[in-house]
């Protein structure tokens, strides 16, 4: 795996300068590999992993399970471009098994999530049948357990 | 009715073995409590990972818990154990030894290399202990019956053992030869081209080597390399091991010796006679360990290199010299151009800068003139231990 997406992907913030560093290669020379992944769309953001909950700015989310009639040129990249444009929506999958889309939605409240779900996907051309999901309680997102405890200390100084 | 009798003062004293009160204190000690003091210090002078024990390995332990593993084991481990511990050897060495009666799973590396040591020293044997190096080898050839004969690796040598230091220290009563690379505290390596340069001397004094290798699986550039490995050296090696470090497993306390079925034989007499055996509940953590944990394994080792170029480059961008560590987790720094001590060195560090090392001179007196820092702690602290250790050099 490239070291510097490995590095990125932990920690957005690492300069250029602190990546060297540790991979035991110069500024210049890391900066300019980053520009390149940016610029070949390798990297497409830098965001930033909140416990909204802690930040007491509830938000809901919801896992919307959808099944999709297959369009007959484009499968299901059209309905599926569709619903990812709205700025509600979090993430568009494709998956295997019993359902075809599912969708991560993101609102202030249950109602405006359900809403959002009645008014604009479930009435999209396509849209077989919407089935919600919500999330109640998040222990682990992009790889960052919420729940962990602080860890245990170790000797300061052991043999 | 209470007997009234004459009771002289007691002297706990006058009871302790002579050896062990002749024993010398370790340096180590007295850091320790004066880091202990200080809070808020970050400390550079742990010598443990700082990675929890991977999730499978302890969720395999609560399961072994529950399907109700809590006996003794067979002396020498079990045998499924055993097993694993032939083929991780055999993978990573490419050495067969016969989980039958080659292979003891000891409480920890150190216990195996106290056993190395009682299993076959006779009084007034001689070891050759090449210093600077971990605490405990002297003091336990000293409470085998055995003396110890130290002699110094240095700089110029890249840390490493040759025959023109050890040739000195041999006499008629020279028994066996410590080898502790990947090297704690000096990070250095040696290459099997290395260990062949004192073959010869080890075969012509018909010496035993005792080889702890329990940083073997940290090695970062070039490849380690066991001296069991070297034509015709596999009988009169000892290789203890274990999996405090490359899984991150130091409080489970398992550790393993492999070598000549005699020998093995003769350290598992003392070992069912004293441990009896390993906790069956780290033995079955162990397993889980060497049959899946391959992965986990590589991504800490990988993390430690990426903080080590980090450390490494930093120290000698300060004015800190350090050579290249090629293994372990460990920067051994000197400090000679400050012409302080290495403990008044580290005892003003942690108190005007709040960083704790660990002095050289603590892991054998050729360490004077050193300190050891372990990398093995995050890549914040590390960056911030750099800025202030800067500050302190600069004030000094």
């Amino acid at each position: 795996m490239n070291e510097i997406l490995q590095i990125l992907s932990e920690n957005a913030r690492a300069t250029p300068a602190e990546i060297a560093a540790l991979l035991g290669r110069t500024e210049e020379d890391v900066a300019r590999e980053i520009k390149e992944l940016e610029d070949s769309g390798v990297i497409r953001k830098y965001i930033t992993i909140i416990d909204w909950e802690k930040a007491s700015e509830g938000y809901v989310y919801a896992v919307i399970e959808l099944k999709v009639a297959l369009q007959r040129s484009t499968g299901y990249d059209s309905v599926a471009e569709r619903i990812a444009r709205f700025s509600e929506v979090q993430s568009v999958r494709l998956i295997s098994g019993d359902h075809d889309l599912s969708v991560t939605v993101r609102g202030k409240s249950m109602r405006d999530v359900a809403f959002f779900v009645a008014e604009k996907i479930a009435p999209l051309e396509g849209v077989q049948s919407t089935c919600t999901h919500f999330i109640l309680k998040s222990y682990k997102e992009h790889g960052v357990i919420l729940t962990d405890k602080p860890k245990p200390k170790r000797l300061v100084i052991t043999a | 009715m209470t007997i009234l009798r004459e009771v002289p003062a007691w002297n706990a004293e006058a009871h302790l073995s002579r050896t062990v009160r002749d024993l010398p204190p370790s340096g180590i000690r007295r850091f320790f409590d004066l880091v202990n003091e200080m809070d808020e210090a970050i400390s550079l002078g742990v010598g443990e990972p700082d990675f929890v024990t991977p999730w499978h390995v302890r969720e395999a332990c609560i399961y072994s818990l529950e399907s109700g593993y809590t006996s003794y084991t067979s002396n020498k481990g079990m045998p499924e154990l055993r097993e694993a511990i032939a083929d991780f050897t055999k993978e990573q060495l490419g050495l067969d030894y016969d989980p039958g009666d080659q292979i003891l799973v000891t409480t920890g590396v150190s216990e195996a290399v106290d056993l190395a040591f009682r299993a076959t020293l006779n009084p007034g044997d001689e070891v050759i202990v090449p210093e600077p190096c971990y605490v405990a080898y002297v003091p336990d050839i000293i409470l085998a019956g055995g003396v110890p004969r130290q002699v110094s690796t240095r700089i110029d040598d890249g840390f490493r053992v040759t025959p023109e230091s050890i040739l000195p220290a041999i006499t008629e009563k020279t028994k066996a030869l410590v080898l502790s690379y990947p090297n704690n505290p000096t990070g250095a390596i040696m290459t099997r081209s290395d260990l062949e340069d004192i073959a010869d001397l080890v075969v012509e004094h018909d010496l035993l080597v005792i080889s702890d290798e329990v940083y073997g699986m940290l090695t970062y550039s070039g490849t380690h390399a066991s001296f069991a490995q070297l034509d015709g050296m596999g009988e009169r090696t000892i290789i203890l091991n274990g999996l405090s470090k490359s899984h991150a497993m130091t409080g489970w306390r398992i550790g393993y010796a492999l070598g000549d079925p005699r020998i093995i034989g003769a350290m598992t007499k003392i070992h069912q006679y004293t441990m009896l055996c390993a906790p069956i509940m780290s033995q079955m953590a162990a397993i889980e360990a060497l049959l899946h944990g391959e992965e986990e394994m590589l991504k800490m080792k990988h993390e430690y290199n990426l903080r080590r170029r980090l450390f490494v480059s930093g120290l000698n961008r300060i004015g800190m010299p350090c050579i290249e560590p090629q293994g372990a987790f460990y920067a051994f720094p000197s400090i000679i151009d400050t012409g302080l001590s290495s403990e008044a060195f580290a005892e003003r560090l942690l108190r005007e800068q709040k960083v704790a090392v660990v002095p050289g001179n603590v892991f054998g007196q050729s360490g004077e003139g050193f300190l050891r820092c372990s990398y093995a702690t995050s890549r914040e602290e590390l960056i911030e231990a750099l800025d202030r250790i800067e500050t302190f050099l600069g004030r000094l």
